[in-house]
């Protein structure tokens, strides 16, 4: 275990204790999240404190859990060259709560914002440039949404008679097909009807 | 008497033009030849990459990696393959790695040798693209030598590599190591001090350290603007730690700069391709773990339990146990990341990638601002902007 990380997860948590929700340091990583609001304040600090010294933000992306009340987790890598040490923050919303934009504490933050935005459908308050980027103009869904279906809703091709590109329907010549890997016997403890019965004879 | 009003004019560059490096339409706003605004338009070439990688097993996942810089292939599996181990708590034999380190630098060289000769080509020399061309002709015969394929190689797995060397190929890289240094010569010769070429770049698309890191710059443009930042010196990986090799640091950070870092950074990985050459030990080149690594083929005609594991790994492949990791190596265009997340199944539950060249594109607007026209091309050749990792 890295002592000089964990020195500087306590360090941040006692910096920002209002505002940090849990310190986490998996495989010699460091992980804070924070709270959706303070995300500038955090960012200010960690860019401009002399112990921390984060400098660039590397990453800006979403992770989407749809099991969860606030389903999205939006992470931000930062980088410290002068501390050579990573950071990752994190903090959660939903499809409705706009998360606050960074553009103003790192000028790169605008387009991982923007493709944020573009593939999760999280909107960020404030973004001067809201656009779309990665997808097709005129495109509609938020493609890494766990319930967007990989085959997509429309393709396009190219109309001889009208001469130009018109958008379908997908229509796939062979079912999609998605495999299940997960075993009965290691993957899912599903429990099958009448096991419970084994397990009541044990306690007798 | 009445002031002639000069409305600005827009201006499509691309996306079908031949100095666009691929698919980008820059929107550009002009005051006569004077850039005033530049807008990226990316996305032409999306493909859905982390999206279909959900949506494939660990080992599926890895051709998907060739095909984001097509430049250099090699370095994007390596990240994968890097953070893949770290999940699953598995460390690449000696042998692996140094061959992994070897391939990742012959793909340093395909990228540097392409990026130096097309930004040549973009700025009027034409002759730099012909004689660049076959080095990276020669190096592809290397991939195909040991994989099969010359560009989108596949060959990089979590736990190693999947073939070791062929007899005699070791010595025919060697061979090349010595006759290379006479073509980077040639190159330097033909542009270093060429009165036209450094018209073009010298005080071009120039920023400054401190704009280079808010901008999330890496790789040789950050280096170009004067910081002195390599992940292989920085947080090496592989057998990094164990080579030794000088990282060249620019002082302007335009594009003279930038075209300057690269051209040493060549001569350094043929350096590291020589150490890993001496250096290499001999032994297993993947992890010997049936779990994860395939057992040999003639294992398998003779053990039943050889067979089932080929089967195993083939068909579900590996689970990687629950947990996320955001692992970087250097690639040729600069901080190449993946953030990735697994749930204990055979696929990753997120994989996002962390293309190098998005950051640089987006400062675009900043470094064409006040230029001319003929400005943008430059600025465009000297980012090593390739659209594959970029839209992914």
């Amino acid at each position: 275990m890295d002592l000089a990380l964990r020195d500087l997860g306590e360090y941040v948590q006692a910096a920002m204790q209002a505002v940090v929700v849990s310190v986490d340091f998996p495989r010699d990583e460091l992980v804070v999240v924070v709270q959706r609001e303070a995300i500038v304040r955090v960012l200010t600090f960690l860019r401009d404190d002399v112990n921390c010294q984060f400098k660039q933000l590397m990453d800006v992306c979403g992770v989407d859990y749809p099991g969860r009340v606030e389903r999205f987790e939006v992470v931000y890598n930062l980088l410290s060259l002068t501390q050579n040490r990573r950071i990752r923050i994190k903090l959660t919303t939903d499809e409705q709560t706009p998360v606050p934009t960074v553009t103003g504490v790192f000028s790169s933050a605008g387009w991982w914002e923007r493709e944020t935005w573009d593939l999760f459908g999280i909107w960020f308050r404030d973004n001067p440039d809201p656009r779309r980027i990665l997808s097709d103009y005129g495109f509609e869904g938020h493609p890494l949404r766990k319930d967007f279906p990989l085959t997509g809703y429309v393709e396009v091709r190219w109309d001889d008679e009208q001469r130009r590109i018109v958008y379908e329907p997908v229509k796939l010549t062979q079912d999609f097909r998605n495999f299940d890997f997960l075993s009965p016997w290691e993957g899912v403890q599903a429990l099958l009807p009448g096991d419970e019965k084994a397990k009541q004879g044990e306690k007798h | 008497m009445a002031e002639t009003q000069i409305k600005n004019f827009t201006l499509n560059f691309g996306p079908q033009h031949p100095s666009a490096h691929g698919v980008l339409r820059l929107v550009l706003e002009m005051d006569g030849e004077t850039i005033e605004r530049a807008d990226p338009h990316v996305g032409l070439l999306h493909r859905g990459t982390e999206k279909l990688i959900e949506y494939k097993s660990y080992l599926q996942a890895i051709p998907y990696f060739d095909r984001l810089d097509y430049v250099a292939p090699q370095n994007q599996e390596h990240a994968f393959a890097l953070a893949v181990e770290k999940l699953l708590g598995i460390q690449a034999p000696l042998r692996g790695q140094y061959i992994r380190v070897l391939y990742a630098e012959i793909g340093r060289i395909l990228n540097h040798i392409f990026t130096v000769c097309a930004f040549a080509m973009d700025v009027g020399a034409m002759t730099p693209m012909l004689w660049g061309f076959e080095q990276r002709e020669i190096l592809m015969e290397f991939c195909e030598r040991v994989c099969g394929a010359r560009l989108h190689m596949n060959y990089f797995r979590p736990g190693g590599v999947s073939l070791d060397l062929p007899a005699g190929l070791a010595d025919d890289i060697w061979k090349w190591t010595e006759e290379f240094p006479k073509c980077i010569d040639d190159l330097e010769n033909l542009l270093t001090e060429n009165r036209i070429f450094k018209q073009r770049c010298v005080d071009v698309g120039a920023l400054d350290a401190q704009q280079a890191l808010d901008w999330g710059f890496s790789g040789p443009n950050l280096r170009a603007a004067g910081v002195a930042w390599d992940l292989r010196k920085a947080q090496p990986y592989d057998v990094y730690d164990r080579l030794d090799f000088d990282v060249p640091v620019g002082k302007h950070g335009d594009c003279y700069d930038r075209y300057l870092v690269r051209m040493y950074e060549l001569r350094e990985s043929l350096k590291i391709m020589r150490q890993c050459l001496q250096d290499m030990p001999p032994g297993p080149v993947k992890v010997d773990d049936r779990k994860v690594a395939p057992p040999p083929r003639a294992e398998m005609k003779h053990s039943m339990e050889a067979l089932i594991h080929h089967f195993k790994l083939y068909t579900e492949g590996y689970h990687v146990p629950e947990g996320e990791t955001y692992t970087v190596v250097e690639a040729p265009k600069g901080e190449f990341g993946v953030y990735l997340v697994a749930d204990g199944t055979n696929r990753p539950y997120r994989c996002k990638i962390r293309p190098p060249g998005y950051a640089h594109l987006q400062a675009m607007d900043l470094l064409c601002r006040g230029h001319m026209l003929a400005d943008v091309v430059a600025v465009l050749g000297s980012l090593d902007i390739v659209f594959g990792e970029i839209d992914r």
